[in-house]
């Protein structure tokens, strides 16, 4: 996994509450069998004018002008800003996938969907909820003619935009693996043996799921 | 010390925790094509086995075809995904009912219908509707890929305590208010995140007067409220359900099996996070207008004015959707007239539920403006169910298809879908924009409810419209 710690980039601003999963990388994109290459699909049915399956060159689309990541501020973003439940809806982790392989490595929300937030996490992606107040003030930042910037700070949980600071809140162990990029499966398997003497005592007990 | 459903199973499935962090022992792993093989991938690339294969159950359904079956699957890409699956499967010797199986069908369907499900039980599956499986007082969690590759290689989940949930629906529900009914109204009250961070158990005596496959439907779109978890107690008709099941415990284990079932309730005096109540009687007939499950009313309602909504970000949020619902404020639920009729998905294809929509189209005719009217049973089984009563017959002389298994135009990844601007009453659990195929507009209704759409080619309340029923 891609580690996390220092990050700068440019805010996009994608101004809607609720973003589910199938607005983030549609339907017709997860008949993959691989983890890349999803990028030019994400928000397909907003960024693009016309109808894209998997097989049509992105080049040769028409783009949206109106959709906030194809505009010149924007388009070399990496912090994503949106407004409550984003990443609502299936627990497709192709919408992570489609998001870190556009670029997105931040993403900052006033809430997440509980699957979506833990898919994140797997794949290098930063979600960090921050408070409506801050929603707003980012939002018209961002929406202004400069444009925001941000430092995110994971190891000291800070938000920086120029000399403001702000602290945020993130689970330890979550935090551990994205500075480390670290595989969760190979620190489980440091368990094995405990999980082998759970499973002869859940057996006993429990014979009929055996 | 007083327990709730959701703590009882959750303690008794720890391996070990640190600092709140939990690893937890999982029973049963669902799997299906579309979010299974980067996982098996993963474990290949790190040389990695599978714990424990017995826990596995696998079957395709997100892409599979629901017209003729005997010509394999047309769509090349959705052909790698299927096959991937039963390569996995065969490879590391997996239990999987691959396409043309009878017992193949929608993984959330199958699973208890197999008795694959059993109470007590932790049941993951790369999919957020496994909520479903909590109806039979189970803990069952949608996950993600990565998550997936992680139960396949250590048979475990790493999870912090959801906080917990209760739903309390008293009373008696009216007639032609089902299960669906009841999961859009809380949906309603509390928002597509209301439930999130929690686990939510459904209580009460409406809940205690669903049928298993009405608990089915309700902890199905526990998920559509944000929770990853729905649970509902177990009872005499959770343990009648699975008495005999293929994968059901029998003999001696049966007995045992059912003696530890019955502890599986909440605790008189259990603490709950949060309880809300519901007057079972209160609730409507329910149709959603909007891009979320949240934008909900009765059918006696009309669609509202986002002007009226407090918040800024709500208001846009809400003419957007009327936008693209090509709605207008204060149109009568009732005056919308549609295109298409849906009856299927994991949320509404059991049995149960093809029986009372085929009761409504008995011996009526799909109307004129509808071009397309599906019903697309849960599994095999549950189609073999169907015909043996009769319903297919009923279905097809009222002029819908009816189709092979699957999850079809839930989410449109076969050949099932909307064309742009097609409005379709849908008994599926997801009115995201483009759900249905790109442009399409989604009415998420009950089973009842899209019959009598389909029969009058508009919302109808079948309790004023009695002349469609045959009552």
């Amino acid at each position: 996994m891609l580690p996390i710690n220092n990050h700068h980039g440019i805010v996009i601003p994608l101004d809607r509450a609720n973003v589910d999963t199938d607005a983030i990388i549609p339907k017709q994109f997860l008949k993959s069998i691989k983890k890349s290459g999803f990028g030019p699909n994400l928000f397909d049915e907003w960024r693009y004018l016309d109808h894209g399956e998997p097989d049509t060159n992105p080049k040769k689309r028409d783009l949206n002008p109106e959709f906030i990541l194809n505009k010149d501020n924007y388009r070399e973003g990496t912090i994503l800003l949106a407004r409550e439940n984003f990443g609502c809806g299936s627990s497709r982790e192709h919408a992570p996938w489609a998001l870190l392989d556009f670029g997105i490595r931040v993403i900052l929300a006033p809430s997440f969907a509980d699957i979506f937030y833990g898919n994140c996490f797997k794949n290098g992606i930063l979600p960090i909820q921050i408070n409506e107040q801050m929603t707003d003030l980012f939002f018209k930042k961002a929406l202004s003619e400069s444009g925001l910037k941000l430092t995110i700070d994971l190891e000291n949980q800070l938000i920086i935009d120029d000399n403001e600071k702000y602290n945020f809140k993130v689970d330890v162990f979550k935090k551990y693996c994205l500075i480390q990029g670290l595989d969760d499966i190979g620190l489980t398997l440091e368990n094995k043996e405990d999980i082998k003497g759970f499973e002869i005592k859940y057996y006993n007990q429990y014979p009929w799921l055996k | 010390m007083a327990l709730t459903l959701y703590e009882k199973i959750f303690n008794r499935h720890v391996v070990r925790e640190e600092n709140g962090t939990y690893l937890v022992y999982i029973d049963r792993h669902l799997i299906h094509e579309v979010t299974s093989p980067q996982a098996f991938e993963g474990l290949r690339i790190a040389n990695r086995k599978i714990w424990r294969s017995s826990s596995i159950l696998a079957v395709p359904d997100h892409n599979v075809p629901t017209t003729d079956r005997e010509k394999g699957i047309l769509d090349p890409v959705s052909k790698i995904q299927v096959d991937t699956l039963d390569e996995n499967c065969k490879k590391n010797k997996l239990m999987q009912f691959q396409m043309n199986d009878k017992r193949q069908g929608i993984v959330h369907v199958i699973g208890p219908e197999q008795g694959s499900t059993l109470p007590g039980m932790t049941i993951v599956c790369g999919d957020s509707h496994t909520s479903t499986h909590g109806a039979f007082g189970a803990l069952a969690i949608g996950i993600g890929t990565s998550e997936v590759e992680h139960v396949l290689a250590t048979q475990c989940l790493i999870l912090k305590k959801f906080k917990t949930m209760l739903v309390n629906v008293d009373g008696i529900l009216g007639d032609y208010v089902s299960a669906k009914d009841i999961a859009l109204h809380i949906i309603g009250q509390i928002g597509t995140a209301g439930g999130t961070g929690y686990a939510i158990e459904f209580a009460g005596a409406a809940i205690k007067n669903l049928s298993m496959e009405g608990r089915m439907t309700l902890c199905n779109m526990a998920i559509e409220a944000g929770s990853r978890a729905g649970l509902v107690s177990v009872d005499d008709k959770t343990i009648d359900y699975l008495k005999g099941r293929p994968f059901s415990p029998f003999g001696k284990n049966w007995e045992k099996a059912v003696e530890d079932w019955r502890g599986l309730v909440s605790d008189q005096g259990a603490k709950f996070d949060k309880v809300i109540n519901i007057e079972a009687s209160t609730i409507e007939p329910q149709v959603t207008w909007g891009t979320s499950p949240e934008m909900v009313c009765g059918i006696n309602d009309k669609i509202p004015n986002p002007l009226d909504e407090e918040n800024l970000s709500n208001q846009k949020g809400y003419q957007r959707a009327l936008d693209y619902m090509g709605l207008k404020k204060g149109t009568r639920i009732k005056d919308i007239e549609l295109d298409k009729i849906f009856i299927g998905s994991c949320t509404n294809s059991r049995i149960e539920d093809l029986r009372k929509a085929a009761d409504i189209v008995k011996s009526k005719r799909v109307a004129m403006n509808i071009k397309q009217a599906l019903v697309v049973p849960g599994s095999g089984l549950v189609k073999r169910q169907a015909e043996d009563e009769g319903l297919d017959k009923i279905f097809i002389n009222a002029g819908f298809e009816w189709r092979e298994p699957g999850c079809s135009m839930c989410l449109a990844m076969n050949a099932d879908r909307l064309e742009p601007h097609e409005r379709c009453a849908s008994t599926s659990n997801r009115n995201f924009e483009g759900r249905q195929g790109q442009g399409g507009r989604t009415h998420l209704v009950s089973p009842e409810m899209a019959a009598a759409a389909a029969i009058y080619g508009k919302f109808v309340d079948l309790r004023g419209d009695r002349d469609v029923t045959n009552k």
